[in-house]
C-alpha cells in the first residue's frame, strides 16, 4: 500500500441511477401518444418535435456556455430535449415554424436558465412557452387540424414541412384540415345556448372525447402507466390531476347535464392525460412531498375544470399547471411527512 | 411464541456480498508483535491509564481505569510488556489520535487471574452491571455505548423487552453471522443474563432471512425465554429504531430511548461478551471481525484480540499488496474510509473491506437536484432528504432542523439512489457539525458574558470597598486628633481588617458560587 488510499465519505456504493436515464424513459413514455398523434393528425408533430429539440438543444448549449457551466455535462442530461417536445406536443401541430421556434427559445432561456437551470426553475419551461405563445400569437395557436378521419385530409410528412416552413398559402392544404379542437368548439357552441348532446351530434366527436383525441388520451394513459411503472413518476400527481377533474365534471354534468359535458369528456379531451401524466410531474416545478403532490394536483384538475368552463380559454391545463408551480414551496412546507418518532405535525 | 412482524418506512434491498466472507469458518488471528489499545473504545469518558512503559502486564489484565460514571475499563489483550503510553492513530473518520497503550506481546498469551462466580443466576441487577462494566463490555455493533448503562434505564422505566440485534444488514459485513453460526450458546446465555438484569420479561433476537444457518443454530439453542425471529432482508432494519419498529411495531420518540417504549437493543456480540463477563469472568479483549472485499484473496472472519494492528488481520487474509486503493472500517454503507491499516481493531469495529479498482463513485458526475422524491422514498425515517438538501446547501440551519435533520440515522438510502449522484448524507453531516458548532459558539458567548457581569459587578463592589476603607480610615485619623486612646484606633484598625477579610471572602465566595452556576448551567 505504497500508494495513497481513496478518502471518501460512505455511503459508498451507488445504484446504476442518473437523470438521464429519467428523462430518456420519459420520452419512450410518449412514443405512443406521438404515434397515435402522427396517425390522426399527421406528420405536423413530428416535425415540431425535431424543430423544437433543435432548438431546445441550441439554446441551452448558448445559455450554458454564457453562464459558464460545463456544457457536456447538462447537454446530456436530456432535460432540454424533453421540454422541447412536451411543448411540441402542446401545440398546433401545423404551427408556423417561427411559433415553435419562439416558444421554445423563450422556455429554454428564460424560464429554465434565467432561474438557475436544471432543478431551478419555479415553472414548468414547456408551460412557460405554450403560455407566452398562446398570449402572443392567438390566431397562429387555434388553428387545429381536425383529425384525418373526419377532414378526409391528412398531412404527409413533406406536406407538414411545407405548410410549417412556408405558411399555407404556400400548401393551400392549411385551411382545409384546421378547424376548432373538440373543447374549443363545445365552448363556443355551449356559449350559443346549445346543449352538449346537440354538441356532441358534430362529426368531431368520438365515444366521449374529440375523434382521435381521445385515442391521443389513450396513448399518453398508456405511457403513464409505463413511467409509473418504472417509478419516473409515482401515481400522486397523476391520480390526483385526473380524479379531482373527473370529480368536478360529475358534480357539474350531474346538476346541469344540458351545459356541462360528461366527465369522460373532460378526461379525454385536450391536455389532460398528457398533462396528467407527463407535464404536472415535471419533478423541478411540482410539490415534492407524497400528500403535497396530492394537493398539487387536485389543485391543477380543479383549476384546469374552472378555467374549461368558465374562463375565457378552451382548455386549462398549462395555466393550472403554472399557478399550482407558484403554489409549491407552501405547500411542500406544510405538507412535511410524519418524522418517524415525532407526533403528528 | 410468534411474533408478528411489523414494516418499517422506505429501505433498500443491497447487493450483500455476504457469501464472500460467510462460508469460511472463522480462525483465531495470530497475536501480533505488538498491541495498540485505546484508552477510549466507547462513548463517554476515556479510561486512565494505569500502567507505565516497562511493565509487565498479565492478558485480560485492567490497563485503564474508567474515569467517571460514564465510562469502562480496557484490559490487555494478551500478556506482554507496556512499551509507552502515547497518542496513536485510531480507527476514526477524520483520522484522529488517541491515548492507546502499547503492549509487546511475549507470545505466552498468560491470563490475569479470572474470577468466576459460583451462581451467577443469583445476583441481582446491579451486580450484574457492576461485573459487565468491570469487564469492560461496550456495544459492539458500532456506537460503543458502555453496556451497563444501558442496562440501567434509569427510574420509572421498565424494561418489557430485550432485543438482540442480529440483522446485520450492511453489505459485506458477516462477523455476527458466524458469531451467530459458532456461538449460538454464548448469545442465548447473554441474552438470558440481559433481561435478567433488565427483568425484562421478553427476549428477541432479529435475524435477518439470508442468514438461516445462523438462525437455525439460534433456534436449537434457544432457551425458553428466548424467541428468534427472522426478519425481513432490507436495508437498515439492523438499526436500532428500525428493528425495534420491525419487531415491536412501537417508534421511539425522536429525542428519546429505546427504554421509553419498553425495549432494549443489544448487538449479539454484547450479548456474547456479557456471557463471557459474567459467567467467565472474562474481559472483553477480543472481537469477531470481517475482513473482506476485493482486496484480499482469502475474505474471512477473524477473532482477534482488541488491539490488533489491522495490518495484521488484513495479512492473515491475504492482503493484495499495492493493489489495495481503499479501506473502509464498517461497511459500504455506514462505514468510513481509512487513511492506511495502521490502526488498531477496536471494540467496535466490525468489519474491515479492503477494495481494489477506482473509487466506485468517483465519475459519476453529479447534477442538480430535480426534487424527484427517490431519496424521500426510502428513507427509513420519513425525511424528506431533498428539501434537507435544499436548505442544508442555502445553510439555512433554522429550516433544516424544522424538517427533523437530526432524526436523520446517516444510513445513505438517500445517496445511494440519488439520480443526481448528490453525496446527500455528506451535506447532513455538514448541516449537524455547523449546529453544533453554532450551539458552542452560543454556550461561549453565554459564558463570556455572565463572565462580564461578574466582572463589573466585583470592580463595583471593590469600589465600594475601598470607599468604606478610607471612611474608616479618615474616622481613625479624625479620631487621633481628637487624642481619643490608641488602643481604641487599633481596635477600629482591626475591625477594619477584619471586615475586608470578611467582605474578601464572602466575593470569592460569590465568584465560586457563580463559576459553579456557570458549569451546571
Amino acid at each position: 500500500m505504497q500508494q495513497r488510499l481513496l478518502i471518501a465519505t460512505s455511503p459508498y456504493r451507488h445504484r446504476e441511477a442518473s437523470v438521464r436515464a429519467l428523462m430518456l424513459n420519459v420520452l419512450y413514455a410518449l412514443l405512443p401518444g406521438i404515434g397515435l398523434y402522427v396517425w390522426f393528425f399527421g406528420w405536423g408533430v413530428v416535425v415540431n418535435a425535431v424543430l423544437a429539440t433543435l432548438v431546445a438543444v441550441s439554446v441551452e448549449a448558448a445559455m450554458l456556455f454564457a453562464r459558464r457551466r460545463p456544457l457536456r455535462l447538462f447537454l446530456t442530461d436530456g432535460s432540454a430535449v424533453v421540454t422541447a417536445v412536451l411543448l411540441a406536443l402542446a401545440l398546433p401541430p401545423l404551427a408556423p415554424w417561427w411559433v415553435t421556434v419562439t416558444g421554445t427559445a423563450f422556455a429554454i432561456a428564460v424560464a429554465k436558465h434565467l432561474y438557475g437551470g436544471l432543478g431551478f426553475n419555479p415553472f414548468n419551461p414547456a408551460m412557460v412557452g405554450y403560455v407566452v405563445l398562446l398570449i402572443s400569437f392567438p390566431r397562429e395557436m387555434t388553428m387545429w387540424p381536425a383529425a384525418g378521419v373526419i377532414s378526409g385530409e391528412y398531412a404527409g410528412f413533406l406536406d407538414s414541412v411545407r405548410i410549417i416552413f412556408m405558411g399555407s398559402s404556400a400548401a393551400g392544404m392549411l385551411d382545409a384540415i384546421t378547424g376548432a379542437t373538440p373543447l374549443d368548439l363545445m365552448k363556443t357552441q355551449l356559449g350559443l345556448n346549445q346543449t352538449v348532446t346537440e354538441i356532441l351530434a358534430s362529426p368531431v366527436f368520438g365515444d366521449f372525447g374529440g375523434k382521435g383525441w381521445e385515442w391521443l388520451g389513450n396513448g399518453f394513459f398508456l405511457g403513464g402507466i409505463w413511467l409509473l411503472y418504472k417509478r419516473v413518476i409515482t401515481w400522486h400527481i397523476p391520480v390526483a390531476v385526473l380524479t379531482s377533474l373527473f370529480l368536478m365534471a360529475l358534480i357539474s354534468s350531474a346538476l346541469d347535464p344540458g351545459s356541462h359535458p360528461s366527465p369522460l369528456f373532460h378526461l379525454f379531451s385536450g391536455g389532460a392525460m398528457l398533462g396528467a401524466f407527463f407535464i404536472a410531474t415535471d419533478p423541478v416545478s411540482a410539490a415534492t412531498t407524497p400528500k403535497g403532490r396530492l394537493v398539487y394536483g387536485a389543485g391543477i384538475g380543479i383549476l384546469t375544470y374552472i378555467i374549461r368552463e368558465w374562463g375565457g380559454y378552451p382548455d386549462g391545463i398549462a395555466f393550472a399547471v403554472l399557478l399550482m408551480n407558484m403554489a409549491t414551496p407552501t405547500i411542500d412546507y406544510y405538507t412535511q411527512p410524519r418524522t418517524l418518532g415525532h407526533e403528528k405535525p | 411464541m410468534s411474533s408478528r412482524l411489523h414494516g418499517f418506512p422506505g429501505g433498500l434491498i443491497l447487493d450483500g456480498h455476504k457469501a464472500i466472507s460467510s462460508g469460511r469458518p472463522s480462525m483465531r488471528a495470530a497475536i501480533p508483535e505488538r498491541l495498540f489499545i485505546p484508552l477510549q473504545q466507547h462513548i463517554g469518558e476515556p479510561a486512565e491509564a494505569l500502567v507505565r512503559p516497562g511493565q509487565r502486564v498479565l492478558k485480560g489484565e485492567v490497563i485503564g481505569a474508567a474515569s467517571g460514571y460514564f465510562s469502562v475499563p480496557v484490559h490487555a489483550s494478551t500478556s506482554g510488556t507496556v512499551v509507552e503510553v502515547a497518542d496513536h492513530p485510531v480507527p476514526h473518520p477524520s483520522g484522529l489520535k488517541c491515548a492507546c497503550v502499547v503492549i509487546e506481546a511475549d507470545g505466552e498469551d498468560t491470563w490475569f487471574e479470572r474470577s468466576t462466580i459460583a451462581d451467577p443466576t443469583r445476583l441481582d441487577p446491579a451486580a450484574l452491571r457492576n461485573l459487565i462494566r468491570k469487564a469492560g463490555v461496550v456495544g459492539m455493533g458500532g456506537a460503543g455505548f458502555p453496556t451497563f448503562v444501558k442496562l440501567n434505564p434509569g427510574p420509572g422505566r421498565h424494561v418489557k423487552t430485550v432485543i438482540l440485534n442480529g440483522a446485520e444488514c450492511e453489505p459485506y459485513i458477516t462477523c455476527d453471522d458466524r458469531l451467530m453460526r459458532e456461538r449460538p450458546g454464548a448469545i442465548v446465555a447473554g441474552a438470558e443474563i440481559i433481561r435478567r438484569a433488565t427483568q425484562a420479561e421478553r427476549c428477541v433476537i432479529g435475524v435477518e432471512e439470508n442468514k438461516p444457518e445462523a438462525y437455525q443454530a439460534l433456534r436449537d439453542a434457544a432457551s425458553d425465554g428466548v424467541e428468534v425471529v427472522q426478519v425481513p432482508v432490507r436495508y437498515p432494519i439492523g438499526g436500532e429504531k428500525e428493528l425495534i419498529q420491525v419487531l415491536t411495531g412501537r417508534e421511539v420518540p425522536s429525542d428519546g430511548l429505546p427504554a421509553e417504549v419498553g425495549v432494549l437493543v443489544q448487538n449479539v456480540a454484547t450479548a456474547a461478551a456479557v456471557y463471557e463477563a459474567v459467567e467467565k469472568g472474562q474481559p472483553l479483549i477480543s472481537r469477531y471481525v470481517t475482513v473482506t472485499g476485493s482486496g484480499v484473496s482469502e475474505p474471512r472472519n477473524l477473532e482477534a484480540r482488541i488491539g490488533t494492528p489491522l495490518r495484521d488481520l488484513l495479512e492473515q487474509c491475504g492482503m493484495r499488496e499495492g493493489e489495495v486503493t481503499s479501506l473502509i472500517m464498517g461497511g459500504p454503507m455506514m462505514g468510513f474510509s481509512l487513511r492506511d491499516a495502521d490502526v488498531p481493531l477496536v471494540k467496535t469495529s466490525n468489519c474491515v473491506l479492503a477494495e481494489t479498482g477506482p473509487d466506485s463513485n468517483a465519475g459519476l458526475p453529479v447534477l442538480p437536484c430535480i426534487r424527484c422524491g427517490s431519496c424521500a422514498q426510502v428513507c427509513p425515517v420519513k425525511l424528506l432528504p431533498q428539501q434537507l438538501y435544499w436548505y442544508a446547501r442555502a445553510k439555512d440551519f433554522d429550516k433544516v432542523q424544522d424538517h427533523h435533520l437530526f432524526d436523520c440515522i446517516e444510513c445513505g438510502c438517500c445517496a445511494y439512489v440519488c439520480p443526481s449522484n448528490i453525496p446527500l448524507v455528506q451535506y447532513y453531516r455538514f448541516a449537524k457539525t455547523e449546529i453544533w458548532g453554532q450551539e458552542r459558539e452560543r454556550e461561549k458567548a453565554d459564558l463570556a458574558r455572565r463572565r462580564h457581569e461578574a466582572r463589573l459587578a466585583r470592580l463595583e463592589r471593590e469600589k465600594r470597598e475601598r470607599e468604606a476603607r478610607h471612611r474608616a480610615k479618615r474616622a481613625v485619623l479624625s479620631g487621633k486628633d481628637q487624642k481619643m486612646e490608641g488602643d481604641a484606633a487599633k481596635q477600629a484598625a482591626i475591625r477594619a481588617a477584619l471586615e475586608r477579610a470578611k467582605a474578601k471572602r464572602s466575593s470569592s465566595g460569590d465568584r465560586q458560587e457563580g463559576a459553579a452556576r456557570q458549569r451546571t448551567d
